[in-house]
C-alpha cells in the first residue's frame, strides 16, 4: 500500500514526540520527512538551564540523536529554514531551494524569544536563551566577560542568571514589575524568592523599564534605563518572554491569532496541516510549558493515524522553578478571584509561604515556596476535582500519614543526596533516577518505573520519585489530567466502568471492540480489571475469565518465591475451635508443611505447599469443615475482633459475634483491592478497627462504624461515618459501604485512597443522607452474594479445573 | 525481533505432551522433566510456544503468569516474556530457554533440547 507523505517543520520536543507517539500506533502509515532549522537533533530544552549551570552537557540531553530519525526510516534535513508553504500544490520550500511534497503536514515552529525593541538590541552580547547556540554564547561570555545583566525575572530569567552566577559572572536581574515572576506568584511570595536569590548573590533592580543598550566597538558595554540610570553590562541576556512563531504559517494565509489556531485535534482551518507545540494557540491559550505540548502531541498522532478518537480540550499547568536549593511550586489559577477564597500559611523567618485557592469547596490553584513537596499532591486533588471539605483544616499542612515505611523518613527529595536510596524495594538512588530523567528523556513517573524499577513495586516512594521528576525538569513534569488505564487504550478506568454499565457491556471482548482496545488481547494491567468491573458491574450475566486472572486467584492461595503457595483457611471472627486447630495440624503434618505461622489476620498460615498437593489438601481441611480464606485475594479477606463483653471486663458490645456475622455475610466476595474490617469490643479498640477499610467499635449505646483505614505503606486511620444502635444496622451500613467501594473504586484502589479522592462528605451523602440508596445497595451486595458466596476450596477438591493443579507430563528421567 | 532459529538433531526425540486443548488458551501447562520444568503455552491464536519455567529474573514460574498476545507476565514480579524467544521485553534484560513445539494436527510434540542459542540447563 502507499504510503501517504507526512512532512513536519520544525524538529522540537513536541513536534518529534508527535512523531514517536504516531509511530507507535501506525508505524506504515506515512513516509516522514523533517526540516529543522537548527543544526541539532531534538534535545530537551528545557535542560538548557542545567546545561547553563554547568549540571548537564549538552550531549545528555539529547533525546533523538540523527541515529533515530535513520532508524525509523525518516528523512532529516538539519540547518534548513522553511520559508514557503504552497498549500495549493501541497509543496513545502526551504530556504536553500529544497523542497518536498506533502499529504499531510505538520507545523511545530515553536517560539521565538521576544527581543525588546530598544536601540543597542543588536550589538554583540545581546542574546536571548533558547537554544544550544546561545548556552554556547553565555558560557563563552562567561570565561571572558564579567557583567551580566538578565531582562526579565521570569522563570527563564532567574535559571539564566543563576546559571551565569555559577559560572562565575556578576550578574544583575533587571525586571520591570516590582515583583518577582508575577506570572506564578503573589507579592509576598515574589519577595522570599527575590531574598533567597539575593542570599545567593544575585542583584535585582526591579521597577525598571530599559531604555537603550549602549556599545562600544559593536559589543554592548552597559545598560540604560529610562529613569536616567545605567548600569555595566558585558552580556546582556533577554529573557521577557516568547511569542509563538506564525511567520510561516501567516505567509501561508494560515489563521493565526498569537498563535497558529487549532482546533480540539490540533487542526488549523487547513484540514490537510496540523499545528503543534508552542507555536499553536488553543482556545485562546498559548504554552509555554512541556506538559501540555506532548498531552497535545497524543491527540495529534491519533488524528494522523486516522483513529479521530482523541480531543485536546486545555491543561492545568504547574511550575517549579529549576534552581538548585530554591523550593518554589505553583499551579492552576494561583491568583484567585471574587468566586475563591484562600487558605493562607505564612512564615516569612522560617523561609514558608503556602497560599491555597479554594472555589467550591474544591481546589483551584496553589503557591508553595519554601516548601513544595506537597505540590504533586494538590495537583492531584486539582485534577480530580476531589471535593475537600472533610480535609479543610489541615489541607496547608500537606499531604500528612501517620507513618510511611520504606524510605527512612525522607520527605523532600531535594535534601537527599545522590547516593540516598529512594526506592527501597529496588535499591535504586536518587542518583540513579537523576540520571535516567536526564540521560534517557524520561518525562513521567511511568517513564521511571519502566526504566529505574523505582516506585515499581510498593510504591511508597512514589511522592519521592514525583519531586525528584518535578525538581529535575522544573514544571515540565506533569501526570496526565486523567490516566488511562493501561498502554492498550486511551480511556480512564471511569470512562470504561461506565461504557460497561451504560452499553451492557458484558465480556472482555466486548469491551475491547466497543471501546477501540489498541491491543486485542489487552495486558496484565487491563484485563484482570476488566474482568473485575465486569463481574462487579454484572454478577449474574457477566461470567468470570479465569485466565484474567492474577495466579493466586486462579490458584487459591498466595504464590510464594519458589513456585510453592501458602494455605490458609478461614478462621471466622479469628476464632478457633479445638476440632479446626486439630485439623489444621493433621493436615499440615499429611502433606508435609515446612512452616506453619499466626498471620497478622488471626489466622493460622501454612507455607511451602506444592501446587499438585492443594486440591487434595483442600479435601481433607473440607472434610474437617474448613472452608477458604481468600487470603491471597482482591476479596474479603478477614475480620479481626477482640473478645468483648463475652469474656472482657471492659467490653461494652459482642465483637466476636459481631465480627463473625460480618465475615458470614461478607465472604467470597470480590473487590477492587483488598478488603480487611474488625469490630473492637468498646473504645480502647483492641481489634485496631482504625485502620481497616471498615472498622466497628462497640460503645456502650451502640457501634461506631469507620471507614477508609489502611495499615500498610501508608498509615491512615479510619474517618468516622457515624454511629448506629443495632448490629441489623451494622450489618446494613457494612455492606452497603462495601457494594458502593465495589461499584465505584477503581481497580486496585483500596478504600483509603478512594475515600481521600471521592472526599469523605460524598461517601456521607450516599451512606447517611440516603436511606433508601443504602438500602439498595445492600439488596445489590446480598443479590451477588447469592452467586459468588460459596468454597473455592471444596469445587477444587472435587476436580475443577484440575489443569491448574496437574502437570500437562511427567517425563522420566 | 530475530527469531532464533531451530536446528533440531536428526536423532532428537520428540515428546508427545498432550492435545491442544489440554491447554487453556490465553493458559498454560508444565511438563515436568528430569532437567526441571518446562512451560507450554498456548494463545488465543491457538499458537503453541514452550519455555523453560523459570523467569530470568528471580526463577518465578512462567507458567503461571498472565498471557497477553504473545507474550507472558511473570506472576512474581510481572517482567514480561516474549513467548517466542522467551527474551525478556525492554528495558529488562534476559532470558528464558525456548524450545521447540511441533504440531501433528491436534496433537503437540516437545523437543526436550533447547532451541539452538540457549543452555540446556
Amino acid at each position: 500500500m502507499k504510503r501517504m507523505k507526512l512532512v513536519m517543520v520544525g524538529n522540537g520536543m513536541a513536534g518529534v514526540r508527535t512523531l514517536e507517539e504516531l509511530l507507535k500506533i501506525a508505524p506504515d502509515l506515512y513516509e516522514i520527512t523533517v526540516f529543522g532549522a537548527e543544526p541539532y537533533a531534538n534535545y530537551n530544552r528545557i535542560l538548557l538551564s542545567p546545561v547553563l549551570a554547568g549540571e548537564q552537557t549538552i550531549k545528555d540531553i539529547m533525546l533523538n540523536d540523527v541515529d533515530w530519525y535513520e532508524k525509523n526510516g525518516i528523512t532529516l534535513h538539519l540547518n534548513k529554514k522553511i520559508s514557503r508553504i504552497d498549500r495549493k500544490n501541497r509543496t513545502v520550500h526551504a530556504e536553500d531551494g529544497t523542497s518536498a511534497a506533502y499529504d499531510r503536514l505538520i507545523l511545530a515552529t515553536g517560539s521565538n524569544p521576544f527581543l525588546l525593541p530598544v536601540p543597542g538590541n543588536d550589538l554583540q552580547g545581546v542574546i536571548s536563551f533558547r537554544d544550544i547556540h546561545d548556552v554556547d554564547a553565555m558560557v563563552d561570555a562567561s570565561a571572558k566577560y564579567k557583567h551580566a545583566v538578565i531582562i526579565g525575572g521570569g522563570l527563564l530569567g532567574l535559571e539564566a542568571a543563576n546559571g551565569l552566577k555559577l559560572r562565575g559572572m556578576d550578574v544583575t536581574v533587571v525586571h520591570l514589575s516590582d515583583s518577582l515572576m508575577e506570572r506564578q506568584l503573589d507579592p509576598v511570595a515574589s519577595t522570599m524568592l527575590q531574598k533567597s536569590l539575593e542570599e545567593k548573590g544575585l542583584n535585582f533592580l526591579m521597577g525598571k523599564q530599559t531604555e537603550q543598550l549602549i556599545g562600544k566597538d559593536g559589543r554592548v558595554v552597559a545598560v540604560r534605563f529610562k529613569d536616567g540610570s545605567e548600569v555595566p553590562a558585558d552580556l546582556v541576556v533577554m529573557a521577557v518572554g516568547i511569542r509563538p512563531n506564525t511567520t510561516l504559517a501567516e505567509s501561508a494565509g494560515i489563521h493565526c491569532n498569537r498563535g497558529i489556531v487549532v482546533n480540539d485535534t490540533m487542526q488549523t482551518f487547513d484540514p490537510r496541516i496540523y499545528a503543534i507545540g508552542e507555536c499553536v494557540s488553543h482556545r485562546g491559550t498559548a504554552y509555554g510549558l512541556v506538559a501540555p505540548l506532548f498531552e497535545m502531541a497524543k491527540v495529534c498522532a491519533n488524528h494522523l493515524a486516522e483513529y479521530g478518537i482523541g480531543r485536546y480540550t486545555g491543561s492545568v499547568t504547574s511550575t517549579k522553578l529549576k534552581v538548585t536549593g530554591i523550593e518554589l511550586f505553583s499551579a492552576g489559577d494561583y491568583m484567585g478571584s471574587e468566586d475563591t477564597e484562600n487558605l493562607l500559611l505564612s512564615d516569612p523567618k522560617g523561609g514558608l509561604y503556602k497560599k491555597l485557592v479554594l472555589k467550591d469547596n474544591k481546589l483551584v490553584g496553589a503557591v508553595l515556596y519554601g516548601e513544595s513537596e506537597d505540590g504533586n499532591w494538590y495537583f492531584k486533588l486539582m485534577r480530580e476535582g476531589t471535593d475537600i471539605s472533610a480535609l479543610r483544616n489541615r489541607l496547608l499542612f500537606g499531604e500528612t500519614h501517620l507513618g510511611d515505611a520504606g524510605h527512612g523518613g525522607q520527605s523532600k527529595a531535594a535534601a537527599m543526596k545522590d547516593t540516598d536510596q529512594v526506592c527501597d524495594c529496588n535499591g535504586v538512588s536518587k542518583g540513579d533516577i537523576v540520571k535516567a530523567i536526564v540521560t534517557k528523556g524520561l518525562f513521567t513517573l511511568d517513564d521511571v518505573k519502566l526504566h529505574t524499577k523505582a516506585a515499581a513495586s510498593c510504591g511508597s516512594c512514589t511522592g519521592l520519585c514525583e519531586q525528584i521528576l518535578s525538581h529535575t525538569l522544573g514544571g515540565e513534569y506533569s501526570a496526565p489530567e486523567s490516566k488511562p488505564m493501561c498502554k492498550c487504550t486511551d480511556h480512564t478506568h471511569d470512562q470504561v466502568r461506565a461504557a460497561i454499565r451504560e452499553q451492557k457491556l458484558t465480556s472482555i471482548p466486548d469491551v475491547m471492540s466497543t471501546l477501540g482496545w489498541k491491543r486485542s488481547d489487552g495486558c496484565p494491567s487491563c484485563r484482570p480489571a476488566l474482568n473485575y468491573y465486569l463481574i462487579s458491574t454484572w454478577p449474574s450475566v457477566a461470567k468470570d475469565d479465569y485466565q484474567s486472572r492474577f495466579i493466586n486467584e486462579r490458584a487459591h492461595g498466595n504464590i510464594q518465591k519458589d513456585g510453592t503457595y501458602s494455605v490458609i483457611p478461614r478462621l471466622w471472627g479469628g476464632s478457633v475451635d479445638v476440632g479446626q486447630l486439630r485439623a489444621i495440624a493433621d493436615a499440615a503434618e499429611k502433606f508435609n508443611v515446612p512452616e506453619v505461622k499466626l498471620t497478622g489476620g488471626q489466622r493460622i498460615d501454612m507455607l511451602g505447599v506444592k501446587k499438585e498437593d492443594l486440591p487434595a489438601m483442600w479435601g481433607f481441611l473440607a472434610d474437617r469443615g474448613l472452608v477458604s480464606g481468600h487470603a491471597y485475594g482482591k476479596a474479603l479477606r478477614t475480620v479481626k475482633t477482640c473478645v468483648g463483653s463475652d469474656w472482657c471486663r471492659f467490653g461494652v458490645q459482642d465483637s466476636t459475634q459481631m465480627g463473625i456475622d460480618l465475615e458470614e455475610m461478607t465472604w467470597g466476595s470480590w473487590t477492587p483491592h483488598k478488603y480487611k474490617m474488625a469490630v473492637s469490643g468498646c473504645p480502647r479498640n483492641c481489634a485496631e478497627a482504625t485502620i481497616k477499610d471498615f472498622g466497628v467499635v462497640g460503645i456502650d449505646s451502640g457501634w461506631e462504624l469507620h471507614v477508609g483505614g489502611n495499615g500498610g505503606v501508608k498509615v491512615r486511620a479510619t474517618d468516622l461515618l457515624c454511629r448506629v444502635t443495632t448490629r441489623e444496622e451494622v450489618l446494613e451500613y457494612a455492606a452497603a459501604f462495601m457494594q458502593i467501594y465495589r461499584e465505584e473504586a477503581r481497580y486496585l484502589e483500596r478504600t483509603a485512597p478512594w475515600v481521600e479522592r471521592v472526599g469523605l462528605a460524598y461517601i456521607k451523602s450516599r451512606m447517611l443522607d440516603d436511606a433508601e440508596g443504602r438500602a439498595a445497595a445492600y439488596q445489590r451486595f446480598l443479590e451477588s452474594q447469592e452467586i459468588y458466596k460459596f468454597d473455592p476450596w471444596a469445587e477444587r477438591a472435587k476436580g475443577v479445573d484440575r489443569h491448574e493443579f496437574t502437570p500437562l507430563k511427567v517425563v522420566a528421567g | 525481533m530475530n527469531i532464533v532459529a531451530k536446528k533440531v538433531a536428526m536423532n532428537e526425540e520428540w515428546i508427545e505432551v498432550g492435545v491442544v486443548s489440554d491447554i487453556p488458551k490465553d493458559g498454560a501447562r508444565v511438563v515436568k522433566t528430569p532437567l526441571g520444568d518446562i512451560a507450554v503455552f498456548r494463545n488465543m491464536q491457538d499458537e503453541i510456544f514452550a519455555l523453560r519455567d523459570k523467569c530470568p529474573h528471580k526463577g518465578g514460574p512462567l507458567s503461571q503468569g498472565i498471557i497477553y498476545g504473545k507474550t507472558v507476565a511473570c506472576p512474581l514480579h510481572n517482567w514480561s516474556i516474549a513467548l517466542e524467544t522467551g527474551i525478556a521485553v525492554a528495558p529488562d534484560e534476559g532470558c528464558a530457554a525456548s524450545f521447540p513445539i511441533r504440531m501433528e494436527g491436534e496433537k503437540v510434540f516437545l523437543s526436550l533440547t533447547p532451541n539452538e542459542g540457549y543452555p540446556v540447563k
